[in-house]
Order: C-alpha cells, then structure tokens, then sequence
C-alpha cells in the first residue's frame, strides 16, 4: 500500500509535553515538512528558547542549542557567522522573543544576519502558567493582567513583523496562522521561503505564526481556534510584511 | 623568534588568533576596547570573524552559539560588563562548552572607574553568574604572560569543555611591553563528538544544552563536572615563588600588584628582613599545594591587592588559617606603591 501521509523524518517520534490543542505541533510538523523537502536536515542547526519550546532539542532531528532567554537570535548569529554554509533557525515564543530579548530580535534583524526566525505569538507566557506577554491584547486576561490589559498601566502590545518590517536587513517578515488548513498551507509556504531565503543568503527572515495556548487562555481547543481568528487576526492581521523577493508584495 | 612591543590589550587579541581563536565578539568598554579595535583590524585577514554585538549579553550568548560548533571563540569586557556576561557564562559552563572570557578590571561597584582594579577575584573565581559551577581563571603580570596564558585558556578549556577567563586588569590591559609570540601548533581538540555541526546524515544529533528537569539528572550532571573540577585542581594550578625558601614574610598577590609587591620584597631584602612572595598564576584553581610550600617557614603572610581583600580568603582557607594573614590594599583604581607595601612589611617583620 502506498503510503500518502507520514510523520517528517525531521521530527522525532517521541510524544511532546504540549498541552493538548495546543498549536506548536503544527508548527514543529510544517517546520520539519520544510527541511525535509529541502533535504537539509543534516545541514541545520536549530537554536531553541526559554518557554513552552524550550525541550524543542527533543522533538527536532538536526542538531539543536538551547539558549538564555531572549538571546537565541545572539546564539544564531555566532552558529551561522562560523558555519555560514549551515541552514540556521531559532524558534521562539513571544516573551522570548519581544520582551526579554528585543535587543538580540532587532539587531539580528538590522544586521540582515542569513537565518531564519519561527516566531510563535499566543499573546501569553505558557511556560509559566500564563502571565502578560508583550504581545497580549488590551483587555485580555492574564495571571499578571486580572482585570484584563490596561494599557495604561501596562503599554500596548508590539506587533513585530510591522515593527521588524522597517529594518533593512530584513528579507522577509511575514505574519501567518495555524487556525484552518489554508492558513497552515500559507504557513507552510512562509516557512519554505524564509529557508529558500537563506540558501540564497538574501538576509534575515522572520515568519510569525499566530497560536493557541488553550490551557492559560482557559478554553477548549475550539473555542481557542476561535479566539485566534475573533480576536487575534483582526489585532494582528496576517500578511507579508516585507519580502525583497517581491515588488508588490510589501504592505 | 620575533619580538615586538605590544599594549597588553593588542597582544592579548594577536596571542588569541594565533591560538586558533576563529570569532571574537565585543562590545566597547574601557580599558579594553584596544582589544576589539585591533580584533576588528586582524580577524577578517586572519580568516576568522569579528562582530561587534549589540550588548554584553549579544556577545557572550554569540560566543555560545559559535563555541557550540567546536569553533575556537573569544570575548572581553571590563568589570560592569562581565557582570551582564555571567548569565551566558553560566550557560556555557552549564553545557559543557569550551570559550575564552577576558576582563581587563577596572574598579567598581556600578559603574566604579576606569583605573586598574582586582576587585572581581570573588566574582571570576567563586561566583561568575548562578548555579554550581566554576571556571578556569588565569592571572597574568605582564604582557608576556597575557600572551602565554591565553594560548594556555584555549588549550585547558577545550580540554576540560568549560569557559576559561583571563583576569587582567587596566595596568597590564594600557601598558606596553616587548613580546614574544611563541610558535603555536593547532592543538586541535576532536570535538566531533559533541559539537553542533549538522550531523550530515551521519550520526544522532547532537544536543548543547544546560535544561534538566529531573533533580536526580541535574545532580548528576553536576556531580560529573564537579568530578572534572577535581582533576583540574590537582593538575592545572599555576603559581611563581619569589624568595620563599627562607622568607619570614610571605607576602601574596596576583596580576600587576605582583610587580609592585616584587620591588617592595626586594627592598625589604636591602634592610635586612626575609621577604618573600608568592603569585598565584591560576586564581581557579587556586594554588594550595604552591601556597603551602612558599608559607612552609614564614611566619606572616600579608595579602596585597587593588581591592579591599578578596583573595585573602583564599589564602586562609589554603592555610587553614594556621598563620596571621595580613592585609594591604588600596581599591577604586588606586594602584599601591612599593613604598606603602615596604611599610606594611616593615609594620610586622622591621623589629627584628
């Protein structure tokens, strides 16, 4: 029998701590899809964050390093500066990534290092038990937000891909989500492009996939998909931000 | 073999590239900056990588990403920066990774001064970010040494898979003297491994990490570098005894205060009184056993230091407080004269 559909050689088969509905698998899945087809598992090197990804050393199949938190996209810089014919990404979360470690985000972007950033925003810390990330949308409920996020007290949210967009060393920064099958295939799509980036080292590539955390969010993996497309999109709405592939394809 | 004359802080870079360092990552900050500068000028033609990082903390977690792949890989900083170095130190340490650390001391705390300080001995040699762990630190007291001591950091630290620092400071960082770059062979570590290099297809994949959820794991792991730190302590202490033999007062410093504290022996040895001094050349491991042996018939050890006495724990513990240990030391970037140090020994031994 001819098999259709099977697990990615690139994704160990070993069972994730993830909670369940929680939307990291389909990310580590579509990742490892990319490298697979690519056939550049033996090639890469991932760097992993401090968050709910933090084991992701157990799940990928390529070498892995897991960094401080924050500083993945610092510990990248020095793994692709001395292997710069290596495919490099790190794969952070959103305190990770916007909050603990703007400084290492913005200038691994300004310096257009070649490698490629997954960026996963469920607007909230999982890891630890579901405090205000820097992506949390004004009004929204978190252990450290009970009264929902006041931006007066609190600040507003980043949205990183508009952000990191006006950076030259920028080669792609588009924004996607992992709610419905199209929108997996568009991610999935993203993911390819910011790794064929890389092989033609055009730059830095930044694809930040929308997620769920249904277990700090207190919902069920529906209602958790739903809250992703009711709220999340329309507060960060998908779309390329900025590729230097495409004329038309800068918002 | 060719001689130049060289800041401690360029030859400490020269002596770096020829030992095979292939990146060094910086960020400015006095007295060190020579360092980068002259990193920034040599590294390209050298074939290797120099990247100016955006903070301390880019820097050393840089470090970590290139040392992971087996690469030969270096920073420097001064006193207020290795303070945000040490969580990434902690990190390399706790993944078993090996890399090169230099502080050229300037005094602190906060932001302190920018004169010569040796106020950070606690922080390299017991506390250099959190957690169970200690790394290699060596001391020169001239610019010769800071050549030889970091070909010797690179070589014990891919050795034992851990972060090794030098410990210079401002006087030794700003001063010129001649130099001789010894010929170095690659001492190429296999760390195939255990790096990170892509596996090719070829082998499991390598994992750099310092994660153990499992306490019993953690210990363990802990326990193995704890078993390796046993074997340096008994192998890789370093430590020059300068007139010991007879010496009635030990006197104890490391670094540039050594040379002070030298031409104060020797002219306490003009008035007649049996002055000695023993200079620890590893601060970790600290030179018990060379200790020992230089305070064999002294009566008085005296500890010196631009700080306000930190290796003078040290020193009691590797005597176990068998003897009176005294202590002189000026601190904020003061540098003591032979004169003042002359008195002290004056003070405890000049009745006789």
């Amino acid at each position: 029998m001819a098999v259709v559909f099977e697990r990615p050689k690139a994704l160990i088969d070993v069972p994730t701590h993830y909670c369940p509905g929680c939307t990291h698998g389909i990310v580590h899945r579509i990742l490892c899809e990319v490298i697979d087809e690519m056939g550049i598992e033996g090639d890469t090197i991932g760097v992993c964050p401090v968050g709910c990804s933090v084991m992701a050393y157990d799940y990928f199949n390529c070498d892995m390093i897991e960094a401080p938190h924050g500083r993945a996209p610092a510990v990248a810089t020095g793994v692709k500066r001395t292997n710069p014919d290596k495919f490099v990404f790190t794969y952070q979360g959103d305190g990770d990534l916007a909050a603990i470690g703007t400084a290492e985000t913005v200038h691994v972007a300004t310096r257009g290092e070649n490698i490629v950033v997954i960026f996963i925003n469920n607007t909230i810390y999982g890891m630890t038990g579901g405090q205000m990330a820097p992506t949390t949308i004004p009004g929204q409920i978190t252990q450290t937000t009970p009264f929902g996020r006041d931006p007066e007290l609190a600040g507003y949210p980043i949205r990183v891909c508009e952000m990191l967009s006006t950076l030259s060393g920028t080669a792609l920064a588009q924004r996607v989500a992992v709610d419905s099958v199209p929108h997996i295939r568009e991610a999935k799509a993203a993911i390819r492009k910011a790794f064929e980036n890389q092989k033609a080292k055009r730059g830095f590539s930044i694809v930040e996939v929308l997620s769920t955390c249904p277990t700090n969010w207190g919902l069920t993996p529906t209602e958790a998909i739903k809250r992703l497309q009711d709220e999340m999109i329309p507060y960060y709405p998908l779309g390329v931000y900025k590729d230097i592939t495409s004329e038309e394809g800068n918002k | 073999m060719e001689r130049n004359l060289m800041k401690g802080n360029e030859a400490l870079a020269e002596a770096a590239i020829r030992a095979g360092c292939k990146c060094f990552f910086g960020y400015p900050i006095t007295p060190q900056t020579e360092l980068a500068a002259y990193m920034a000028k040599r590294m390209h033609k050298a074939g290797g990588v120099f990247l100016q990082a955006e903070s301390e903390i880019a820097a050393i977690n840089m470090v970590l990403g290139a040392a992971s792949t087996g690469v030969r890989a270096m920073t420097s900083s001064s006193s207020p920066g290795l303070s945000l170095k040490s969580e990434g130190i902690s990190y390399i340490a706790g993944s078993d990774v090996p890399a090169v650390i230099i502080n050229v001391q300037r005094g602190g705390p906060g932001l302190g001064g920018i004169q010569p300080s040796q106020a950070d001995y606690w922080q390299a040699t017991k506390a250099l970010g959190h957690g169970d762990f200690h790394l290699l630190v060596f001391a020169p007291a001239s610019v010769q040494e800071m050549v030889d001591m970091v070909v010797k950091a690179f070589d014990t630290a891919d050795k034992y898979r851990m972060p090794a620092m030098i410990l210079a400071d401002g006087l030794l960082g700003q001063m010129m003297e001649p130099v001789e770059f010894p010929e170095i062979s690659a001492n190429a570590v296999d760390k195939s491994s255990w790096a990170a290099t892509g596996h090719k297809n070829s082998r499991e994949h390598h994992i750099i990490n310092s994660l153990y959820l499992k306490p019993d794991e953690l210990e363990k792991s802990v326990n193995d570098r704890f078993a390796r730190y046993e074997t340096i302590k008994a192998e890789e202490t370093d430590a020059e005894l300068y007139l010991t033999d007879d010496c009635d007062i030990l006197l104890c410093a490391f670094g540039a205060t050594a040379r002070v504290v030298k031409s104060a022996v020797n002219d306490a040895r003009e008035l007649g009184i049996k002055a000695g001094m023993f200079r620890p050349k590893t601060l970790w491991p600290f030179p018990v056993k060379e200790l020992n042996e230089a305070a064999k018939n002294a009566k008085q050890l005296i500890s010196v230091e631009m700080s306000m006495g930190q290796m003078i724990d040290d020193i009691k513990l590797a005597i176990n407080c068998s003897k009176p240990v005294g202590f002189y030391g000026r601190t904020g970037g003061v540098i003591p004269t032979p004169a003042e140090i002359l008195e002290e020994i004056k003070k405890v031994g000049g009745a006789e």
